[in-house]
């Protein structure tokens, strides 16, 4: 049932009873398939797009590269599970290329997202170096445009 | 100041704008308005198409073309439709572009009437069959479907409306606005009708990849009715590619020539760079189509759900992207509906009399928009029809 999985990535807040009619299923069949995807974990959880720029919360974030010595027998998997367990991580990926292990790291201010680095990333064992990178501004989040003045430019001419 | 109506060609003068422009041009002038109202698709033209394009201006193919269209897309567009609707038709003599379906009408019913014959146009449906075959000298007779026939034509009702001044037959399926199709056995029924008579038909089958149930059949496909029919497809729905302007009709040779003098004179060609980008979608974009046609599928079946909850009763529309709610329960005019919707709610909506006088007692919404924004336009409707029933 991949199209309940598309649907739902690109919009979880559908009730159930809304995608059954997409779908032309019944809604306790939407319910049960959602159940067993959350059950299997092919869905780890919803959460909202926001923007916080708009709000008055302080919210910066930067994407830190990691170059870090891989561990016999357990490759990477120990120091990304140390990475990841960090509440001020959001997200922790294994890379192709020039560098390891790429996190996201957010915090108050700057200054916030640098110590925790300095601090609590830079000394963990098996990280040889850390680079640094602010995010100035976002675009688009997760497949959403940021953006307020989307005009939609068609209906002047159709007939 | 001169009085120009004293001077302007009286045809002219009695021809009504369309009904949709009418209302946009109120809606457009109102704030914070959501609307279901356009004709053409959310989706971008695919990248590939555009590409192609572009590919095209940088080789600096900026000249005309041949008049009835690059050999390579007529091939291409033939072998589109061989493949997606077993039609065959010959890519040198049978073929020609056009700037969007619509020149292709205009040609075709200008190739065919002369002054005073009828050209059949069943309603509710698109508006510029009636105006074209007035300019024609034409007179456009109406033939009105029903809900309860899935808004097909049946042959009783064909056979009641042909007189020997019948000229042509206008067959709109998929239909815009009501969603209805003609099925094969629909279309035999038809035929059958047809064969014993001289009528031609225009079959506009714009629509012809966004059905729902079934393959699209097309009328040149029945028994005999090759000889007797001018197929009218175009790019703008199927691609996403409305403001690219490529349509073709494909039919016998000797229409095909008389409608290309038509399109020389008036047109020259179709746009050169369209043209090549259309060769990739004919050639390359089936997948594009199958998860457009899919989205569509979906929003369908999400809006007629939505109308149906509300309380109104709602055809379900089997193919284009279309809605055609009755609101004959509220007992307003379609006019005096959607004017109220878009004052109290903001909702801009088509009324159906926009599509012939049997479109009375409903509207057109498009689900040519995202869910979240057809949600919205849902919550305000029932949020108006909830306000009439205090």
């Amino acid at each position: 049932m991949d199209k309940l999985l598309k649907i739902l990535y690109e919009n979880a807040r559908l009730s159930n009873a809304q995608i059954a009619a997409m779908l032309a299923r019944t809604e306790s069949d939407v319910a049960a398939a959602i159940d067993q995807y959350e059950k299997e974990g092919i869905i780890r959880g919803y959460r909202a797009v926001v923007d916080w720029d708009k709000t008055d919360r302080q919210f910066v974030t930067a994407r830190i590269e990691l170059k870090v010595t891989p561990k016999k027998g357990q490759g990477f998997e120990e120091i990304a599970a140390a990475i990841a367990q960090f509440d001020e991580v959001e997200t922790v990926y294994l890379m192709s290329g020039g560098y390891d292990i790429a996190a996201t790291v957010t915090g108050k201010t700057f200054q916030e997202v640098a110590m925790f680095v300095a601090h609590r990333l830079a000394p963990l064992d098996s990280v040889q170096s850390t680079a640094t990178h602010f995010v100035l501004r976002r675009y688009k989040e997760r497949g959403i445009l940021i953006k307020d003045d989307a005009v939609d430019e068609r209906g002047m001419g159709s007939l | 100041m001169r009085d120009y109506k004293e001077i302007l060609s009286p045809k002219i003068l009695g021809l009504k704008p369309s009904g949709i422009r009418r209302f946009f041009d109120i809606a457009n002038e109102m704030e914070g308005v959501i609307s279901l109202g356009v004709g053409e698709p959310d989706f971008k033209t695919p990248w590939a198409i555009r590409e192609a394009g572009i590919r095209s201006l940088e080789q600096s193919k900026t000249w005309y073309t041949a008049n009835a269209g690059l050999q390579m897309l007529k091939t291409e567009v033939c072998r589109y439709l061989e493949r997606r609707f077993g039609l065959s038709y010959d890519d040198k003599h049978e073929i020609m572009i056009t700037v969007g379906g619509s020149e292709a009408i205009d040609d075709c019913i200008r190739a065919f009437v002369n002054e005073g014959d009828e050209v059949l146009i069943p309603e509710p449906s698109f508006v510029a069959y009636h105006p074209i075959t007035v300019l024609a000298g034409g007179v456009p007779v109406a033939i009105p479907t029903k809900a309860e026939n899935h808004f097909r034509l049946t042959p009783e009702e064909l056979r009641a409306h042909i007189t020997d001044k019948t000229k042509l037959l206008v067959l709109p399926y998929p239909n815009n606005p009501t969603g209805g199709v003609m099925r094969r056995e629909d279309l035999e029924v038809i035929a059958q009708v047809l064969r014993e008579t001289d009528i031609m038909v225009l079959s506009d089958e714009i629509y012809a990849e966004l059905t729902y149930g079934g393959r699209h059949v097309s009328i040149a496909s029945i028994d005999g009715m090759r000889e007797r029919t001018i197929v009218v497809n175009g790019f703008s729905k199927t691609y996403a590619m409305t403001g690219w302007r490529l349509g073709y009709a494909v039919g016998p040779a000797p229409v095909m020539e008389q409608m290309l003098k038509i399109h020389q004179y008036a047109i020259m060609c179709a746009p050169t760079t369209s043209q090549y980008a259309a060769i990739e979608a004919a050639s390359s974009c089936d997948d594009a189509i199958a998860s457009m046609a899919d989205e569509y599928n979906m929003r369908r079946r999400l809006i007629v759900d939505g109308f149906r909850k509300m309380g109104l009763e709602c055809f379900e529309p089997e193919g284009a992207f279309y809605v055609f709610p009755s609101i004959k329960s509220t007992g307003m005019t379609s006019d005096e509906f959607c004017e109220s919707l878009l004052h109290h709610e903001r909702v801009a909506v088509v009324p159906g009399t926009a599509f012939g006088e049997s479109g009375e007692g409903h509207f057109r919404a498009s689900y040519c928009y995202s869910v979240a924004h057809i949600l919205e336009a849902l919550k305000r409707i029932e949020h108006f029809l909830q306000g009439l029933d205090k």
